[in-house]
């Protein structure tokens, strides 16, 4: 089929044609950088924490009447208290394994630092920032982590302090992606370290594969795989506990679990949120963008039905008009695929240069939307999709408006107008 | 003339009713989505406390040590210590000044059928109600001689009120806090500032504090600490630092009455500091700002970024269906070519013919507006059943009803004026040849 009849037509429709190609420009534009964002989301939601997710839960809860000093005796008292409650918690019989924490991945409360192979050093002049979990020698077992070196704590490595107290343990379990960086030989067991510029030696006693920090926030993107963990029950009035309950026993456990410290000590506050599953701390972490990701779908669904819905309407006024053309062409020997064909080819020039526009206004959006927002580069490949997509939409919209025009009856022609 | 047009304009947009349809409904969700996002950005980035967010300021210096210090660039501390927030309190330069914190009390009913519970709360001077201007319902707040004592009383919000005591005037009744029996001295009328402003450490807004108690006694009480510290050198951490460490956690606030008062007030920070780096507690050289509310909120830039974002699609969306609605509305005009033709040679004027598909361009905008609206009620109806923690705030007022309309009469009739003036182009002869 020849192009130069079907420009020299489109030449006398200059606003029509302007229109649609506009039209799928934009599409492409937005679709590209939406799709993209959604894309970006996903991936986010679904990174894993490194934790064994299934069956695990924080409990949360708070002393009344409980010693407030930071006295040495009171320190004492409070520990008492809370190794009460993790001894009423083990001896659950739906539960697997529990240990003291100050946080959880996902949870967004942290306790961040900096660690330094230098002694003495200023907090912010660390080799690494990391984020730093408290809990005792369950606390690998219980989170369901991977030790891929070193070795776990045992109960003689465990001590407690204040919640005031910054001194700094003597021995401490890191991330992978910790140890990596502050000795990227990969020999980090054994080695010293310390804490927040502390003058006090640290012991890297074992390597965990992977443990995300609690905060899903941008500011701790940069150290998003950096966790240190401390042997060290913190004493405050309040605690909180990760919880493992045997396989299925978690709504049971979880059921059970405020009753019991109530029992345990009446002299406490739970509520509502002081049991909480860690599948409902994921989904609450994440929701904005679980809401994100959709809102943009539903926008990009309408947005291509719109443009689908134009070409429709535009084309088919394309088709009444030119009525009496299709049938003196179909008159002079033009078969119905080629009446078919021409609107077909025509749709896709037309959408072929709307989709040039659009890679490039795509690419300038997502630019734009770089120096505002924190935005990746977007991949060439989200752009080409987008491309076969408004061309085969294009297609399917033309298809109906044209199939009508090729069962205009060659008498038409004969016809006066 | 106009009712005439009207009923023309009907006519031919029943000719063909699926255009038209198609036409009102991208007009609607184009009106529709960008109106949901736009009324959530405009609540969003709205004024806390009018008429007094002006004369509000939030200090900021900077007492860490020199190192990392990059004059004029680097930002001072967002939040202040124990002791330069109380050596700034106590110096009482400002008109109204107020030292705070954010936390959360245990709250244990005397209403036997109400568990315990937790309730964020506020630990600050007293000087927090006259300067924010708060509504009180029955009392009022306490004095600096309460602060002075470290009593033991406590303010609480009209919602708290109605969930602890059953609503009415609680003053003097006695409420057990972490354990502590504190007498009820205020109960605050219908106050929720949006954004939370005043502490921006733990939510932006619909925070709902429901107790409010002096800073003393909070610290004599242990009472938790909630919100960010931000220590350095080799500060302590812990959520409720030290007086003494080197962090950061609470807020201050002054008010100051006039431009003049405000610059002696940042004279006065410069000084202090200068004054504090002589005295080896501060590192760096003076580094102050003084914010008010409008300022402080865009230096934090409060409004989410998925928002903006939502709303930059939304009008994109719009200009897509804009750009629909123009080509749609071209095919139907230009098809009429002929009838337009027949008025052109009865002698209607070019800028008639022209005034006549304005018209009917405006009633799809009319209606597509229309259809908009609905939708934006329904879009903000769906936005408050998010669990964002704006949600809640998310209603069409007045002015945004306003907008809608314009944006949608505006819009249609912008889509209106190509398609219009190229149908005006036809020439009669041929039109009336031809058929």
């Amino acid at each position: 089929m020849k192009l130069h009849p079907m420009i020299a037509a489109l030449r006398r429709h200059k606003a029509g044609v302007v229109l649609i190609a506009l039209q799928i420009a934009l599409t492409l534009a937005i679709v590209c950088n939406a799709v993209f964002i959604i894309g970006q989301r996903v991936q986010r939601v679904n990174r894993p924490t490194g934790l064994d997710e299934q069956n695990l839960y924080l409990v949360t809860q708070q002393w009344v009447g409980a010693p407030t000093g930071d006295d040495a005796d009171s320190i004492q008292k409070m520990d008492a208290m809370q190794r009460e409650d993790l001894a009423a918690l083990r001896a659950m019989p739906d539960v697997a394994s529990v240990t003291p924490t100050n946080s959880l991945p996902l949870l967004n409360q942290s306790s961040n630092g900096a660690m330094s192979l230098a002694a003495d050093a200023k907090l912010l002049d660390g080799n690494a920032r990391t984020t730093y979990y408290f809990g005792d020698e369950n606390f690998v077992r219980t989170l369901g982590l991977h030790l891929v070196a070193g070795r776990d704590f045992n109960a003689g490595d465990v001590t407690n302090k204040g919640f005031r107290n910054t001194s700094e343990p003597a021995v401490v379990i890191v991330t992978k992606a910790l140890a990596d960086k502050l000795f990227p030989k990969g020999d980090a067991v054994g080695k010293i370290v310390y804490l927040d510029g502390s003058g006090t030696p640290t012991t890297i006693i074992g390597v965990v594969e992977r443990l995300q920090v609690p905060s899903t926030g941008s500011w701790a993107g940069t150290f998003a795989w950096n966790a240190t963990i401390e042997p060290v029950r913190l004493n405050g009035n309040f605690s909180s506990y990760a919880v493992r309950a045997k396989p299925g026993r978690l709504l049971a456990a979880m059921k059970t679990t405020t009753p019991l410290l109530y029992k345990v000590n009446p002299l406490r506050v739970l509520d509502d949120d002081s049991v909480k599953s860690f599948a409902d701390i994921r989904s609450d972490a994440y929701r904005a963008d679980v809401g994100m990701a959709a809102l943009m779908g539903v926008i990009c669904l309408i947005l291509l039905g719109v443009t689908a819905a134009g070409i429709v309407g535009l084309t088919s006024f394309w088709v009444g008009q030119r009525h009496r053309q299709i049938g003196v062409r179909r008159a002079l020997g033009a078969r119905k695929v080629d009446i078919l064909h021409y609107f077909q080819m025509e749709n896709l020039l037309i959408a072929g240069i709307g989709a040039v526009v659009g890679v490039a206004l795509a690419i300038g959006l997502n630019l734009l939307l770089m120096q505002h927002y924190e935005m990746d580069r977007m991949p060439v490949l989200y752009v080409l999709a987008g491309v076969v997509v408004v061309l085969l939409l294009g297609q399917g919209a033309v298809f109906s408006p044209a199939r009508r025009a090729s069962n205009v009856p060659p008498v038409v022609a004969t016809r006066a107008a | 003339m106009f009712g005439y047009y009207f009923d023309l304009a009907l006519r031919s947009l029943k000719r063909n009713k699926a255009l038209t349809a198609l036409m009102v409904l991208a007009i609607a969700l184009g009106i529709g989505a960008s109106m949901t996002t736009l009324t959530v950005l405009h609540v969003l980035s709205g004024d806390p406390l009018p008429g007094r967010s002006g004369s509000l300021y939030y200090p900021q210096i900077d007492p860490r040590e020199s190192q990392g210090y990059l004059p004029g660039k680097t930002d001072p501390m967002d939040q202040m210590t124990w002791i330069d927030g109380m050596n700034l309190l106590q110096a009482k330069r400002a008109d109204q000044q107020a030292l705070m914190t954010g936390g959360s009390v245990a709250v244990q009913p005397d209403n036997s059928t109400l568990d315990p519970f937790y309730q964020t709360a506020r630990y600050t001077t007293s000087g927090f109600f006259p300067m924010f201007g708060v509504p009180f319902e029955y009392g009022h707040g306490w004095g600096d001689a309460e602060d002075d004592a470290h009593a033991r009383v406590a303010v609480i919000s009209s919602q708290f009120n109605d969930k602890v005591f059953g609503g009415g005037d609680s003053t003097g009744k006695t409420l057990r806090l972490d354990g502590e029996a504190f007498r009820v001295v205020g109960v605050i009328g219908d106050w929720n500032p949006n954004p939370h402003f005043y502490d921006l450490n733990r939510k932006s807004y619909n925070e709902n504090e429901g107790v409010f108690v002096p800073l003393s006694t909070s610290q004599d009480l242990g009472m938790i600490h909630d919100g960010s510290v931000n220590c350095w050198g080799n500060g302590g951490g812990g959520n409720t630092p030290d007086h003494n460490s080197p962090c950061v956690w609470l807020q201050f606030w002054v008010q100051l009455d006039s431009p003049s008062k405000a610059a002696a007030y940042k004279e006065f920070l410069v000084n202090y500091s200068a004054q504090q780096k002589a005295l080896g507690r501060f590192g760096r050289p003076p580094n102050v700002q003084l914010r008010n509310v409008m300022q402080w909120l865009d230096y934090n830039m409060v409004v989410p970024d998925d928002v903006r974002l939502q709303t930059g699609l939304a009008f994109g969306f719009l200009l897509v269906c804009l750009v629909n609605t123009v080509g749609l509305m071209l095919a139907k005009f230009l098809r009429r070519a002929g009838e337009l033709g027949v008025r052109r040679a009865l002698g209607a004027s070019r800028s008639a013919l022209f005034a006549q598909l304005l018209v009917e361009s405006g009633v799809v905008g009319l209606v597509g507006g229309m259809g908009g609206l609905l939708l934006a009620l329904i879009g903000l109806w769906l936005v408050r059943r998010q669990p964002a923690e704006y949600a809640p705030l998310a209603h069409l007022d007045p002015v945004m009803l306003l907008i809608t309309f314009l944006l949608a009469l505006g819009a249609s009739l912008l889509a209106g004026l190509l398609p219009a003036w190229r149908a005006c182009q036809v020439t009669p002869a041929l039109q009336l040849k031809s058929n």
